[in-house]
């Protein structure tokens, strides 16, 4: 059956155009984008993979690894392998997951179906975000009602934790009602779920894999850069006029992406890019920036988890990072020595800086150094990221703050108060 | 856990989630092993010297919580 493509149009391409409240229907969803192919054999998997692979389409969850890498993996494995469509969006600055699953729904499960079909899976498991279960149970039973799919889909409620959404540590929850990172080897694509060759995929990397599908790769090229294609989900928060989630081409400057979210409410002196295992930079700087990872390369900052957070002039860099790195260090899974004990000792160090008690530079970097890719995820590398980016940008201040003088009250940055577990 | 065999190069890895702390590698193997401030043993990224490998491959075996690997130097 070919596709009904009534919709091949410009952005936004996930989102549904306009302020439309709640879920777009089945019905809706498919008036828009007209239905996938279905029903592919073993020569058409391998067909659409290599669309998917001239599409150019990455990981949308942080880690940008190439989409159509991962699936001939997992297709390639002589088990019947599953699919994990995640949507943990452990991170608490970060809404964009949560934003597609809620508005969205249809779009992400026909990607999990899509990339079920793509690598063999008779099943696809949908871990969501506890705020959008609903939509989504309720986007599943309207499918199974319209016998839409072959593919079963089950929905899971995500933990509620920072470290939750790591590929293994998904796929541990689910299992064991563990939300911890597992050792690597075996990789997921091996030996994941209940031993299965896994394919976990961040929920936006599955909507843009359904768009793929249905429109091809020279489509979803024609937004964003030759070497980074298509559009992205951005969570845009702090000193901007209307916070929110927005869909933008890879590579629009970061000082548009802020003007889409209704520009500067206060003078900027600081932008958080890529979240909180990302990277603080100049605002002036960073907003000629194109807002990708070769546009941000050279800045040691990238794209990560699609999140731009605006410090504005009023608020202290230091206090901000001094709380994430707190709560970051309250949110190690306890398993690794560095990351347990070396991230609490980091985050008190990180304190005394900017309540200007003073603290031993040297100290504080030799324990950044002893902590950086020990781990058996990326949770304290993530954190070190963090603390260096802070030193280099804030480094200003961090003079005024040993004497007592203080810039601001953080506030900008959300960090879960204790009890959330 | 995986020792390559024979003489191909190989680096030490540390599994830090089955890691104790238990800090006998770093007594076994004091010139390629050190502890960093919380006892967890930091092994560096560069291929174990041929003369050394012999006494790795033991201290790999020897390892309580079986955290410590050679792995092959691609």
């Amino acid at each position: 059956m070919t596709p009904t493509a009534p919709w091949p149009g410009t952005l936004p391409r996930l989102l549904p155009a306009g302020r439309v409240a709640g879920p777009v229907s089945l019905a809706e969803h498919t008036a828009r984008y007209g239905r996938p192919p279905s029903g592919p054999g073993p020569r058409r998997r391998e067909a659409m993979i290599a669309e998917v692979d001239r599409a150019g389409l990455t990981g949308r969850g942080g880690a940008g690894f190439p989409t159509a890498r991962k699936l001939a993996a997992v297709a390639a494995a002589r088990y019947a392998p599953v699919v994990v469509a995640n949507g943990t969006e452990g991170e608490p600055a970060s809404a964009k997951d949560q934003v597609l699953m809620a508005r969205s729904p249809q779009l992400v499960l026909d990607g999990a179906v899509l990339a079920a079909e793509m690598v063999g899976a008779g099943e696809a498991v949908v871990v969501v975000h506890r705020r959008v279960r609903e939509i989504v149970d309720e986007a599943v039973a309207e499918r199974v009602r319209a016998r839409a799919d072959r593919v079963r889909l089950e929905v899971c409620t995500a933990a509620d934790r920072f470290v939750a959404g790591e590929a293994s540590a998904v796929v541990h929850w689910i299992e064991r009602g563990v939300p911890a990172p597992t050792a690597t080897p075996p990789r997921l694509a091996q030996r994941g779920l209940h031993r299965a060759p896994t394919l976990v995929q961040n929920v936006e990397t599955l909507a843009h894999l359904a768009l793929i599908v249905r429109y091809g790769a020279g489509w979803f090229r024609s937004a964003g850069t030759a070497a980074e294609p298509g559009s992205m989900l951005v969570t845009v928060l702090g000193a901007v006029r209307e916070p929110g989630v927005f869909e933008v081409p890879i590579g629009t400057p970061v000082g548009r992406v802020l003007d889409r979210a209704g520009g500067a409410s206060a003078p900027l002196q600081a932008l958080l890019l890529g979240g909180y295992f990302g990277t603080w930079v100049d605002a002036a700087e960073g907003a000629g920036r194109p807002f990708s990872s070769a546009g941000l390369a050279d800045l040691g900052a990238g794209t990560g988890a699609g999140l731009i957070a605006a410090l504005p002039a009023g608020a202290c860099g230091l206090g901000e990072t001094a709380r994430v790195v707190r709560y970051l260090a309250g949110e190690s899974a306890g398993q690794c020595g560095p990351c347990r004990f070396g991230l609490p000792a980091i985050a008190g160090q990180v304190e005394r800086l900017a309540d200007g008690r003073g603290t031993d530079p040297g100290l504080l970097q030799r324990w950044l150094g002893q902590v950086d890719r020990r781990g058996g995820c990326a949770h304290p590398d993530g954190t070190v990221r963090l603390v260096r980016s802070a030193l280099r940008t804030f480094g200003a201040e961090l003079s005024r703050h040993a004497d007592g003088r203080c810039c601001g009250r953080a506030s900008v940055l959300p960090v879960p108060s204790g009890g959330s577990r | 856990m995986t020792v390559p065999a024979g003489r191909a190069a190989a680096r030490l890895r540390v599994d830090f989630i089955a890691c104790d702390g238990r800090g006998l590698c770093a007594e076994a193997l004091p010139g390629l092993i050190t502890l960093d401030d919380w006892g967890f043993p930091v092994v560096g990224r560069r291929a174990v010297p041929p003369r050394l490998l012999a006494d790795a491959r033991a201290t790999v075996r020897a390892c309580p919580k079986l955290a410590l690997r050679l792995e092959p130097v691609r």
